[in-house]
């Protein structure tokens, strides 16, 4: 099993190919991978409740952590208290941790 | 202690890339990592020592309130914090990028280098974060 730390910049309202990154992420985790998907910048948009949530759900039900940026959320006024189902906060650390392990494959979208 | 290698592609003040690059360097340096950043491309201007702060004449605000932060200084304060907490910072700036964009007035201990510096990063490295650009 690899570990997977899969990085989503952008809004899915905005960019269609947010769902492929999606796709991705639970493709690896179908197949046993442990998958990291953190939301920085306007990709941590869709973890506050609303149409496009659903996915992150189904994708954290799937085994994906869905992380979302601490920073990004507070910036963005989305309450951490309040996020979509299945999505949890979490600061920048986090990435420095699976980088730092080294053997975590990093890739930004 | 690890070693993190962060390539990133963006120029300052365009997207929030940048941004969050700066952040992940700021927090590996926190943690205890040796970090080597490769900047690349439109990159080579974070570290740009002209870059001035303005004031904001739409909020009337000065200088001196607005304090815009220019990321030339937080390329400096990070290499500052590296030195404080007794790990590498190796800052590459891609010398063809810099002669590109007439980006010669560099933050004193940066370094300018070649994508083949790219390539020894990666190899001294135990992992490897790319940020494109868009």
């Amino acid at each position: 099993m690899s570990k997977y730390l899969l990085i989503e910049s952008r809004d899915s309202f905005e960019f269609a190919d947010v769902g492929y990154f999606y796709d991705l992420a639970e493709g690896l985790a179908r197949e046993g991978h442990g998958v990291t998907l953190f939301l920085v910048q306007n990709g941590v948009l869709p973890a506050r409740p609303s149409a496009r949530s659903e996915r992150l759900a189904r994708l954290s039900e799937s085994g994906v952590a869905v992380l979302a940026d601490e920073f990004s959320l507070q910036e963005r006024g989305i309450p951490a208290a309040s996020l979509a189902k299945g999505v949890r906060s979490a600061g920048i650390d986090r990435v420095v941790d699976l980088l730092a392990d080294g053997s975590t494959r990093a890739v930004w979208h | 202690m690890s070693t993190v290698t962060i390539l990133t592609m963006d120029a300052p003040y365009e997207s929030a890339n940048s941004t969050t690059a700066l952040r992940i360097v700021d927090a590996a340096i926190r943690k205890g990592h040796n970090v080597n950043v490769f900047a690349y491309e439109g990159a080579v201007s974070y570290s740009v020592t002209t870059q001035k702060p303005h004031q904001n004449p739409v909020k009337g605000t000065s200088v001196e309130e607005e304090r815009h932060p220019n990321t030339k200084d937080w390329v400096a304060a990070l290499l500052s914090a590296a030195q404080a907490k007794g790990v590498k910072l190796d800052w590459v700036r891609c010398g063809l990028c810099e002669d590109e964009r007439g980006a010669f007035e560099q933050v004193p201990g940066t370094r300018r280098g070649s994508p083949a510096d790219f390539v020894k990063q990666i190899a001294s490295s135990d992992n490897v974060l790319v940020i494109p650009t868009k």
